[in-house]
């Protein structure tokens, strides 16, 4: 077979995009090899098993990701403010807006609050690292290598065509032959394996490895989020893996789960998918919540107001998460009941946001509000936020769905929902705990300049699109040269372009802060105003994390700490610290799954079943490993918090 | 993991190998056998429950009551079979009601047609 068989080939941008990536490739080959970093890559950042470091790249594989479906969205602007252009074709179309949903969501958005949580979580709960370190190892590799082979599809095979949902009987083998659909099935195969063990990871860590004296109630609310998540992301990935699993099945080996011959059924896909596509939603929505409500507390300098109801509703979410599904497709044509049904248990789920947004409100009440660009953030995210709950609600109303189904009302909602929620999240939790990460404040001025610029960009790019849906617009169109539509496409667009502008200063804000910033000397970055234990911490974090692991019997343990000159390196208490050794084979397990994955796509069984073999090798290899880490001697630890406390 | 120090895991080794067995009966009945379709669910049926047990009591820490917080696993597979419930119950619901899949294909969508031409005389 010949290389230009599988190759992309006759689109101007895509050969755009392969001369780029392989420029980009060439240059990191260059670098490494010209500073003599290869060693360094591979032992200090592709064997570690520290939660840190694992953090930081689920968190720049997340940039990464957020810039290419940036990308995305952009060319499908441009698409439709000039749509006599002849930008791009109507293929071309499908595939992009395809990609841009599946990264945005699956390799954007989860994995920033994954690696948030990476690197948070165990320092608030005072845990030195996961309970599986080498699980979760495991977990980003997985993630990566999924994340891999889904965006190789633009140059190689082609991409997948089918939406986001993928919905059957369109993805099915009869409709989307070639590998693009195969592409989508196997990298959210193989990144949900990540996804999934994480979900166990962070779980077990926080049910077990808290501070001693740290009741559930003591936690602090982003820990409580990522808990209430991680219940999610367990009872619901498992079903988005039966669906893709069937759906592969279907697709590779000629089953008819799906399709209408054979007495498949195309609408059980539909509904597969919204059982796990719905919780899903709470997945990337909760961790935000629990950001939002970290960063408010700390710049209200008050305690958060109700937090034992801010945990209930919460949880209350979290159940309803699962009854909610088939308000996504209330046109698939169940009968009244059914919808009626559905749209009272979404309308519910107003309710406990509701109590969400009034408990921030109640904290910012009367206090003195430090205007810092993570504050900024969550300032924006709650009016920017309930325009998406209200329009939610008004979508969840059955009846009234038949009108705004897949028109751009529907788009301009779950865009304001999880750009201001998610995306605004995950930029106020990065900058909030950027000086943990990295030793260094983020600039403020530059910071403002991002958020001004995005925060503008936002609205003007998704308001207009609330009346473009009223218009009768639908989602997922190609062709849009309708004249009552132009005016309003084109400032869309604008806005678009605004959110790409603030995204490009953002980044040149962590180039910026790398080299001009002030660095850390402190641990508690933020004027002496962090509450929870991760301010604890000497800045850069020692990997043990904490010398001492303090008593904690309350919310915001770290106010009393300070006010009774506690800290988490009482030199008489240090004790030897266990800790996981590093390895590689987490890397390469998932490098052989990634290549059985590559395989499958292209449906070449020797390859697939090859890499297969190579895995299950390495798993038997982790059985027979008995490597028990190793303990860091009282000595070190000494050395070490003394010099990082200046004592 | 009060064994860990033991090189062979043979409650493990044995689990495995019966949940492989199973698996291949399983495979069997599905493909080569020619016992009677509802038999051969009966048959799958058995064979999961049986696995189930498997992971559960030889894999899983469900005998480790002492583990302090014994309660989990139960806890954990109260919420599975909740879930395991409302995937099976709503998605009858929701695939079932307002469909008709047998051999009327078309009485269900004239019944809506029906319902909503309904609907529309009663809201004038």
């Amino acid at each position: 077979m010949h290389i230009t068989d599988i190759l992309v080939t006759g689109e101007p941008i895509i050969y755009g995009a392969m001369v780029s990536m392989a420029l980009v490739g060439i240059a990191l080959l260059f670098i490494l090899t010209y500073f003599k970093k290869w060693k360094w890559l591979w032992s200090e950042w592709l064997t570690t098993v520290d939660h840190k470091k694992i953090g930081v790249m689920y968190i720049l594989s997340a940039l990464l990701m957020l810039f290419r479906g940036g990308v995305d969205a952009m060319m499908m602007r441009v698409q439709l403010a000039f749509p006599d252009l002849g930008f791009l074709n109507s293929q071309h179309y499908n595939e992009i807006f395809t990609t841009h949903g599946t990264i945005m969501i699956i390799f954007m958005a989860m994995p920033f609050l994954i690696g948030l949580m990476n690197i948070i979580v165990p320092l608030q709960i005072g845990a030195r690292d996961f309970a599986f370190p080498y699980l979760n190892a495991l977990s980003f590799w997985s993630f990566f290598f999924g994340m891999a082979l889904f965006n190789i599809s633009f140059v190689i095979g082609g991409s997948p065509d089918a939406g986001w949902t993928s919905y059957t009987p369109l993805s099915g083998a009869a409709m989307s032959p070639g590998p693009g659909q195969n592409f989508y099935l196997m990298g959210l195969q193989l990144s949900g394996i990540g996804t999934l063990a994480t979900g166990i990871n962070l779980m077990v860590t926080i049910l077990k490895m808290r501070a001693p004296g740290m009741k559930l109630f003591h936690m602090p609310i982003f820990t409580w989020s990522t808990l209430v998540t991680c219940f999610i992301i367990v009872f619901a990935f498992p079903i988005l893996t039966v669906a893709l699993a069937l759906l592969t099945i279907d697709r590779v080996f000629g089953a008819q789960f799906f399709t209408l011959t054979g007495e498949g059924l195309p609408m059980m896909w539909a509904n597969l998918f919204w059982m796990w596509g719905h919780p899903e939603v709470y997945i990337v929505i909760l961790p935000a919540f629990g950001i939002f409500s970290e960063v408010i507390a700390t710049f209200a300098k008050k305690r958060l107001f109700g937090y034992n109801v801010m945990v209930w509703s919460m949880i209350v979410i979290a159940l309803l998460s699962f009854l909610v599904w088939v308000h996504h497709f209330f046109t698939m044509g169940a009968g009244a009941f059914v919808n009626s049904v559905f749209s009272v248990s979404t309308m519910l789920i107003a309710v406990p946001t509701g109590v969400k947004i009034f408990n921030w409100l109640a904290t910012l009440y009367k206090s003195k509000i430090e205007f810092t660009v993570p504050m900024l953030w969550s300032l924006a995210f709650i009016p920017s936020f309930i325009l998406g709950g209200v329009t939610g609600v008004m979508l969840g109303m059955a009846a009234a769905d038949y009108q705004f189904h897949n028109s751009y009302f529907l788009i301009a909602h779950f865009h304001y929902v999880l750009i201001a929620g998610t995306v605004f999240a995950c930029f106020a939790g990065l900058v909030f705990w950027y000086p943990k990460m990295f030793g260094h404040k983020m600039n403020e001025r530059l910071g403002k300049w991002a958020f001004w610029l995005f925060f503008f960009g936002f609205h003007v790019c998704f308001f207009p699109q609330y009346f473009l849906g009223l218009d009768g617009m639908p989602r997922r169109l190609f062709i849009t040269n309708v004249a009552e539509w132009l005016p309003l496409n084109v400032i869309s667009t604008v806005g678009a372009f605004g959110m790409g502008l603030g995204f490009i200063v953002f980044v040149y804000n962590v180039y910026y802060s790398f080299r001009y910033s002030e660095r850390e000397t402190t641990g508690d970055s933020w004027n002496g105003n962090g509450r929870t234990l991760e301010w604890a911490t000497t800045t850069p974090v020692p990997y043990y994390n904490f010398a001492t692991v303090p008593y904690v019997d309350e919310i915001d343990p770290y106010i009393r700490m300070k006010e009774e000159g506690k800290t988490t390196f009482e030199e008489d208490k240090v004790k030897p610290i266990h800790m996981p050794s590093y390895t590689g084979q987490p890397f390469i397990m998932m490098a052989l799954l990634g290549l059985a994955s590559f395989g499958l796509v292209f449906e070449w069984m020797y390859v697939a079943v090859f890499g297969l073999i190579g895995a299950v090798f390495m798993m038997i290899r982790r059985s027979f490993d008995y490597d028990d880490g190793y303990y860091v001697p009282v000595e070190e630890i000494k050395r070490t918090e003394k010099k990082a406390r200046g004592l | 993991m009060a064994d860990s120090k033991k090189r062979v895991p043979m409650n493990h080794v044995i689990g495995f190998i019966l949940s492989l067995v199973m698996t291949l009966v399983a495979a069997w009945a599905a493909i080569q056998s020619d016992l009677p379709v509802t038999w051969v669910i009966i048959g799958i049926m058995i064979l999961a429950l049986l696995q189930a047990g498997v992971q559960l009591f030889m894999f899983m820490h469900v005998t480790e009551a002492s583990s302090g917080n014994g309660h989990v696993p139960w806890n954990m597979m109260f919420h599975g079979f909740a879930l395991a419930g409302i995937l099976v119950a709503g998605s009858l619901f929701v695939m079932s009601f307002g469909h008709d899949h047998g051999d009327h294909g078309d009485m269900g969508e004239n019944q809506q047609h029906e319902e909503q031409q309904s609907e529309d005389h009663s809201g004038h």
